[in-house]
């Protein structure tokens, strides 16, 4: 038996290396593929119906987040198509499974642009999903219309960001701690691009408005043993967390960080990661009264938000709650709808140029596109989780945010970008 | 002095749930030599079943205690349908095994999300688990993971080396060929040692339902720590995987504390690569007069 499973080691990791060399030509294939030279778009208008695409990871370790997107996408495209669709041609949905993996969405939306030939493309969670994706959009020269916020620091003109930039999100949150009187501050993440280049600028932040960053601290994706990192929590004699976890993480952090006796009272956690979907998961009772920055939650009051929660549960059952990144989805198909009639267009440089000043009446608040940087301008709000798993705004920015995604306007932050 | 006992606890902690993974993985690779990479689901299956229950026994602390022994049952008979059904027609194919085992294991983690969805579960802990023990900060939660480990282990030594069943599993080990000889059924001995080693799977995704969230991924994020800890532990030898368990917990804790999660696990790992440099067959090593 000890030399059978010997060389049984030895094989498995050929096996494994293998496996990972295969997935890595993938990776580079989609990477050629998107430094072709610009493809002659293949959407075909002429017919009753248009194709677009949805690109959204249900299978791996952010399906958890990213099913629900999906699901206000659908309701989004089932509404529009009730109403006569846009331009009056049916919405025909191609979907697609991202599988959590960046390559796969890189390749997914190749094949979604070039040989399904939809007219864009909505999707993806995470930021390395979207720069994954940016130079297949940006060589055949299609649109990304993604839904969540992210790190700043980038304005494609094939992608249209409705989700918060960090001037929409990080910065109101860190606005709001400094105005608490907290002044020693915690940095937790999950180790990728959105997280570190997040604690970037709250580092830049803190220097400019005296808080003291006393820790900072990331885990791998899908990391599940927090004792460690919440002993160092516990050291640094922080007064607040700044949380840029993501996934099934937040689990295992926030059980630990309640089991060695830290309370929302005294130094709370303000998470932008966490949105309405993801408390049930996390279990109320270890998240209660934990802060968030979003700008959006369920209990916005708007009719809009009302006409859409109303729809949301109608169509889902009425114990699925409607989060942030869901509101942007949600909100992003009808600002393509309203950028294709302006332009009366289903082409990809006629809808560029209409983009600016498009606005909708989004159950968050009324949303504006910037034709200059393809963001729009929000309303940010921290909210406080409550007993029965919904947020709820403490908090709101003085009506909507400019999206600055490279922080011009902000001189503590020169140097960043 | 406080910081440095609670990250020697937060090791401890660590190793006592690598034990707790890699437990019945010992079993059905260490003593079968069967590469099961749906041991992992095997530990979702537990956590499921936690979480289940918890939703027909409302009280948390009642279904904590009645979802052990259904969590055990439900890895075991998975584990008892997989070696019945595929694992039997490919012993001494350990690579065939890897493959097919791989196989079972998306097709479990497909078949979770179907029947659970794909946002993640939770499972409250009892009231007498929350919080820290007195004014340590030692979360109570894994202290009683520390005891269930131990338990765990110590239930299963003695199985092992007292009772009837427990000779007949070490005789099939030691010498296959000599075991059928001497009147050994090894078909039934691997068929209970499967069961016993994909049971204690089950347990330790109970227990796992305490520390995080319960989904479809929750065997993949454990699986390669468990294996590790058979391999530095030695194949063969339940004294190896507890040593192995504690120390690659404690060392990894060290190492994330005075540098980062994503270095220490890269340090773990090639702290162990050089370990099996010098000793391959682990830290202990069956001796056998088996010639296989």
């Amino acid at each position: 038996m000890p030399h059978s499973s010997k060389s049984t080691r030895r094989s498995a990791v050929t096996i494994a290396l293998a496996a990972a060399l295969a997935l890595s030509a993938c990776g580079a294939k989609a990477g050629e593929s998107g430094s072709a030279a610009p493809a002659e778009s293949c959407v075909d208008t002429s017919g009753s119906a248009v194709k677009i695409g949805f690109l959204n990871s249900l299978s791996g370790t952010m399906a958890i987040s990213e099913q629900t997107v999906r699901d206000s996408l659908d309701l989004a495209a089932a509404e529009i198509n009730a109403d006569g669709g846009v331009l009056g041609k049916q919405l025909q949905i191609v979907a697609e499974d991202g599988a959590s993996e960046p390559t796969v969405f890189a390749e997914k939306a190749d094949k979604l642009i070039s040989s399904d030939c939809v007219a864009a493309v909505f999707g993806g969670w995470t930021s390395s999903s979207r720069k994954a994706m940016l130079p297949v959009f940006e060589s055949k020269n299609s649109l990304l219309f993604y839904p969540v916020q992210y790190e700043g620091l980038e304005a494609s003109k094939n992608i249209f960001y409705t989700g918060a930039t960090t001037n929409q999100q990080i910065i109101p949150g860190m606005d709001y701690l400094k105005e608490q009187g907290k002044s020693k501050v915690f940095l937790v993440g999950s180790d990728y691009v959105f997280p570190r280049t997040a604690n970037k600028i709250i580092n830049a932040y803190a220097k400019a408005n005296g808080i003291e960053i006393v820790g900072e601290e990331y885990a791998p994706l899908g990391h599940t043993d927090f004792a460690t990192i919440v002993n160092k929590l516990k050291a640094s004699g922080a007064d607040a967390v700044f949380n840029t976890l993501n996934g099934d993480s937040n689990v295992a952090f926030f059980k630990e960080y309640k089991n060695v006796g830290l309370k929302a009272e005294t130094v709370p956690v303000v998470s932008v990661s966490i949105a309405e979907e993801e408390v049930g998961g996390i279990g109320v009772e270890n998240i209660e009264g934990q802060l968030t920055a979003w700008n959006y939650y369920q209990t916005v009051k708007s009719a809009e938000n009302e006409t859409f929660v109303k729809a949301f549960k109608a169509e889902y059952g009425a114990g699925r709650p409607t989060s942030d990144p869901m509101e942007a989805a949600y909100t992003s198909l009808y600002l393509w709808k309203a950028m294709v009639e302006k332009a009366d267009s289903f082409d990809v440089a006629a809808v560029q140029t209409a983009a600016d000043g498009v606005t909708f009446d989004a159950p968050e608040g009324t949303v504006t596109v910037n034709g200059e940087n393809h963001h729009i301008a929000k309303t940010a709000y921290i909210g406080k989780i409550d007993q029965d798993g919904l947020i709820y705004p403490v908090w709101e920015s003085e009506g909507a945010i400019e999206p600055d995604p490279f922080l011009k306007g902000y001189d503590w932050a020169a140097g960043l970008s | 002095m406080d910081a440095l006992f609670s990250q020697l606890f937060a090791g401890v902690s660590l190793g006592s749930v690598l034990l707790l993974v890699a437990l019945g993985l010992a079993l059905t690779f260490g003593q079968m030599g069967v590469i099961n990479m749906a041991h992992g689901e095997f530990m979702m299956a537990g956590a499921y079943t936690a979480f289940v229950v918890q939703h027909v026994v409302s009280n948390a602390g009642l279904s904590l205690l009645i979802a052990l022994p259904l969590g055990f049952l439900a890895g075991g008979l998975l584990g008892l349908l997989l070696e019945a059904t595929l694992l039997r027609r490919m012993h001494s194919r350990p690579l065939d095994t890897l493959l097919v085992t791989f196989g079972v294991a998306l097709v479990l983690q497909q078949l979770a999300r179907d029947i659970f969805g794909a946002p993640n579960v939770d499972v409250r802990a009892p009231a007498w688990l929350q919080g820290a023990v007195l004014d340590t900060t030692i979360p109570k939660t894994r202290l009683f993971i520390l005891v269930l480990a131990v338990v765990a282990v110590s239930l299963l030594a003695l199985a092992l080396k007292l009772t009837p069943l427990g000779r007949r599993i070490r005789a099939t080990v030691q010498n296959r060929d000599l075991a059928e000889a001497s009147g050994i059924s090894t078909t039934s001995a691997d068929r209970i040692t499967f069961f016993l080693g994909s049971g204690l799977a089950g347990i330790a995704g109970v227990a796992l339902s305490l520390l995080g969230s319960i989904g479809p991924t929750l065997g993949t994020n454990y699986i390669v720590d468990a294996f590790l800890v058979v391999v530095v532990g030695g194949i063969g030898q339940l004294k190896g995987a507890v040593i192995a368990a504690f120390s690659l917990g404690v060392v990894q804790a060290t190492f994330e504390y005075s540098t980062t999660a994503s270095l220490a696990k890269v340090l773990l790992l090639v702290a162990i690569i050089a370990f099996l440099q010098v000793r391959p067959q682990g830290l202990v090593a069956l001796r056998t007069r088996s010639l296989a």
